[in-house]
């Protein structure tokens, strides 16, 4: 069976597909995934792994076949049988279909939704509150008070060192505000709730090993929460361009026991 | 048909400047985006060279957020979508379809010459004053409705907007070209679904392009009446700078993040879609066997046009709206990998049982292959809702898009005009040059782009200045060395090709009308194709256009799919 010569034939060439087949699954199976320190965390991570398997496991045999068939089919040899009836074609469409909706939403469905719930779901009443605003290029972190409500802020008050948030002396609520600059104190082992407002531009709250991201919209209040697991110092930068500074707007999330906590929150003054 | 009365121009003006005719014009869109996508690979080389050695300082922070943003800019708009979408399409549509010109030919010539300002526009903001504009190609306000939030938010960013509506405008007139064309313009006998795959995916992309631009026109207009006529469209109360609050009230950032996205995801097809459907074709013309499911594979480029039109706000799942609004996104986005999985294996098995000539545009069309394969999958992780908390503005993104609406494109653009060159001159470019390209362009770019989705993995964030001050950036850092000698690398090669492509132009290999034993229509027409593209009579289609034999004779294996009478 075997023909003229005359044109260039490359078997060989399906070795790349084999080759890349090899990088990619193995590239990813390195693990570059930080060790997460939040509670629903571990889902997200749980969705990640369950579409690297399954997406790495498509995308490898479908460079395997491919790489197979170059190889087969590159030598110049003739071949029959490469019209297939319209039945065949369809029911070769039918299936990948079949297969990446079952893939993609057992993601989204089977495995996000359980996620999506702990993200967004109601917070329970005893959930830590406390306040993130972003503004150029600084998270300024507000914590209750005593009384534990956030009281009225005005805008126009704002003034970036006498008074950041713009806090309303007025208001019985805001006398005992706490406001702390690129520091984010919370309990260990409770739900936070962050209450995320921007003054500027947007900006996005991140704590990736939290597994935590929320962009900060000017005239919105935006929440996120999460749980941490473990005692530490955690970093917090901002994900959405805002800026000349926006690589220098870090901050950082102190998690520490509640009584640790507390300790600290007594020895800060109001900023009012 | 209206393309019949203009007849062949004379003067040097009237046949290379103000050309009417398609192939003039097509690669007058190509050779500019020849020369924008030079511009744009060197913002990514100074991008490349901050981010590994940010120590050093080469650029400002106010001058690398001008170049994250016009290396964006420029690369989507004027390199990718012009070269590919405005240029070959053009080019080929109207040969595919054995017609004489476009539909319009006086709206094409005006579509080109709309874009020249817009091109000339984007180049001149890098020396105003303040910069070009630094808010991101995806122009975000209120970051880029007020100069106080970013120098680049001055002139700069009124001339992006000003180059973005000219743009608009042309590649408007382009969309509504193709309809026309493909709907009036086509030989006798060439029913719809007898068209080769690249003209329904310029199609698709036509359609895509048409229905998604006008919300971004809309955005634009508003966004300089924010600016510039003290609306408050994106702009809500109580917006402080230099502790002073400004007077806007009332508007909302997230509306122009919509009208963004409304045509932003469908952008992605509008590149993407025509990069497959050449695929398609190269790999028919040098696999030698018929494409495989050509019918559901016009079916799948339906359902992705139509669900592309639904699902743009997977692009905002953390930007604060609805998360159940975000949910049914997520729901809506994760079943485009289902049309586009029947593409990928309608592709790979186009390779099943046939006989492959690995002439240089085979090598692009596989490699093709296989980086939709890439893409496609990695876009899971951030359709899907929960996972995209982790990965949005990471390098995951940065990876992932540029394998699609880069990689992708940029091959399938290679690997077009390796295809079409003798269609175009009338002689072939050098192989072995060809080849070198191919291997110095695919492996440096797919590596590249895999391993900013490692970095993505490890937490790594995009539009960073600078990375070094976080320790959880540290990991992904350690690659960043890598990808820029890659970056260099696949920046350099283009150098092989640029040579191949004007020396060949003139001293090139001179073959006759069908040098490739092809199948489709403008392998009828002589190379390089006169005025008018078939000097007697238009061809008349008698049958598919992927007759090809794997069984047959080596050099009778093919029925052309039109004859000239």
């Amino acid at each position: 069976m075997s023909e003229t010569t005359s044109h260039p034939r490359s078997p060989g060439f399906g070795i790349v597909f084999f080759l890349l087949g090899i990088v990619v699954v193995g590239g990813f199976g390195v693990g570059w995934l930080p060790e997460v320190k939040s509670a629903h965390g571990h889902g997200i991570d749980g969705v990640i792994r369950y579409l690297l398997g399954t997406t790495g496991a498509l995308f490898f045999l479908g460079c395997i076949v491919l790489g197979y068939f170059v190889m087969k089919y590159g030598r110049g040899e003739a071949q029959s049988g490469a019209i297939v009836s319209n039945r065949t074609q369809a029911i070769w469409a039918i299936v990948p279909v079949l297969v990446m909706c079952a893939i993609s939403e057992v993601g989204v469905l089977v495995m996000g939704l359980p996620v999506f719930a702990e993200v967004y779901g109601e917070a329970p009443d005893d959930a830590y509150e406390v306040e993130v605003v972003g503004k150029q290029f600084e998270w300024l972190v507000r914590y209750p008070g005593p009384d534990g409500v956030f009281g009225e802020v005005d805008h126009a008050k704002v003034h970036e060192t006498r008074n950041p948030l713009g806090l309303v002396k007025s208001d019985p609520a805001a006398q005992d505000d706490i406001v702390v600059r690129g520091k984010v104190h919370i309990p260990v082992d409770r739900m936070t709730v962050v209450r995320l407002r921007a003054l500027d531009v947007i900006h996005s709250f991140t704590v990736p090993l939290f597994r935590v991201k929320q962009d900060t919209l000017p005239g919105y209040t935006a929440y996120t929460q999460f749980t941490p697991e473990e005692v530490g110092i955690f970093e917090l930068a901002c994900a959405e361009l805002c800026g000349l500074g926006h690589y220098r707007m870090q901050g950082s999330v102190i998690v520490e026991s509640e009584e640790s906590l507390k300790n600290w929150l007594s020895e800060q003054e109001p900023w009012l | 048909m209206a393309v019949e009365d203009h007849s062949a121009p004379t003067s040097f003006v009237k046949k290379y400047i103000f050309s009417q005719d398609h192939k003039v014009i097509g690669l007058q869109y190509i050779l500019t985006a020849l020369f924008m996508a030079i511009v744009g690979g060197w913002l990514a080389v100074m991008i490349r060279t901050q981010i590994t050695w940010p120590e050093k300082a080469m650029v400002t922070p106010e001058n690398y957020l001008s170049l994250v943003t016009m290396h964006g800019t420029i690369m989507v708009f004027f390199v990718v979508s012009l070269a590919l979408v405005s240029g070959l399409g053009n080019f080929l549509v109207p040969l595919m379809l054995g017609a004489r010109d476009m539909a319009y030919p006086f709206l094409n010539m005006l579509s080109y010459w709309t874009v020249v300002p817009a091109c000339f526009l984007v180049l001149v903001s890098f020396v105003v004053e303040g910069g070009a504009a630094a808010a991101g190609w995806t122009a975000y306000p209120p970051l880029s409705a007020l100069p106080e939030a970013v120098p680049g938010s001055g002139l700069g960013q009124t001339l992006w907007l000003l180059a973005m509506a000219l743009f608009i405008a042309s590649f408007t007139m382009g969309g509504l070209n193709y309809i026309a064309t493909v709907l009036n313009c086509r030989a006798k006998g060439m029913s719809l679904m007898r068209m080769p795959l690249t003209v329904w995916t310029y199609f698709m992309s036509a359609v895509l392009g048409v229905l998604s631009f006008p919300p971004l026109t809309a955005a634009a207009i508003m966004l300089l009446l924010d600016r510039h006529g003290g609306t408050s469209f994106f702009l809500p109360s109580g917006l402080v700078f230099n502790n002073e609050v400004l007077a806007h009230e009332g508007g909302t950032p997230l509306l122009f993040q919509h009208l963004f996205w409304f045509l932003g995801h469908p952008e992605v097809y509008v590149l993407v879609l025509p990069g497959i459907g050449i695929t398609f074709d190269l790999i028919a013309s040098f696999a030698r066997r018929p494409v495989f499911g050509y019918k559901t594979s016009v079916y799948a480029l339906w359902v992705v046009g139509f669900l592309s039109m639904i699902v743009w706000g997977h692009h905002m799942y953390v930007t604060g709206m609805n998360p159940y609004v975000g949910e049914y996104f997520s729901i809506a986005t994760v079943l485009i990998t289902a049309p586009f999985a029947v593409l990928g294996m309608n592709l790979v098995a186009s390779v099943w049982r046939s006989r492959i000539r690995m002439e240089v545009p085979m090598y692009w069309a596989l490699g093709t292959v296989a980086v939709i394969g890439l893409g496609g999958f990695g876009g899971l992780f951030l359709a899907t809702s929960i996972s995209d908390i982790y990965f949005h503005d990471s390098f995951f993104v940065v990876g992932h898009f540029h394998l699609m609406i880069g990689v992708v494109t940029v091959l399938s653009t290679f690997g077009a005009l390796y295809h079409w060159f003798p269609k175009m001159f009338g002689r072939v470019m050098n192989a072995g040059l060809g080849k070198l390209h191919f291997w110095l362009t695919y492996v440096p770019m797919v590596a590249l782009f895999f391993l900013m989705h490692l970095q993505g993995m490890s937490g790594l964030l995009r539009r960073y200045y600078d990375h070094s001050i976080y320790e959880f950036q540290a990991p992904g850092r350690e690659l960043a060395l890598v990808i820029t000698i890659l970056t260099y690398a696949a920046f350099a090669a283009q150098a092989i090709f640029f040579w191949n492509f004007f020396y060949s132009m003139f001293k090139g290999v001179k073959v006759g009308a069908n040098p490739w034993n092809a199948t489709t229509l403008e392998w009828t027409a002589p190379s390089p194709a006169p005025h008018g593209n078939w000097p007697g009579a238009l061809p008349v289609v008698d049958r598919h256009p992927y007759d090809y034999d794997p069984a047959a004779e080596e050099d009778s294996d093919y029925k052309p799919q039109g004859v000239v009478a």
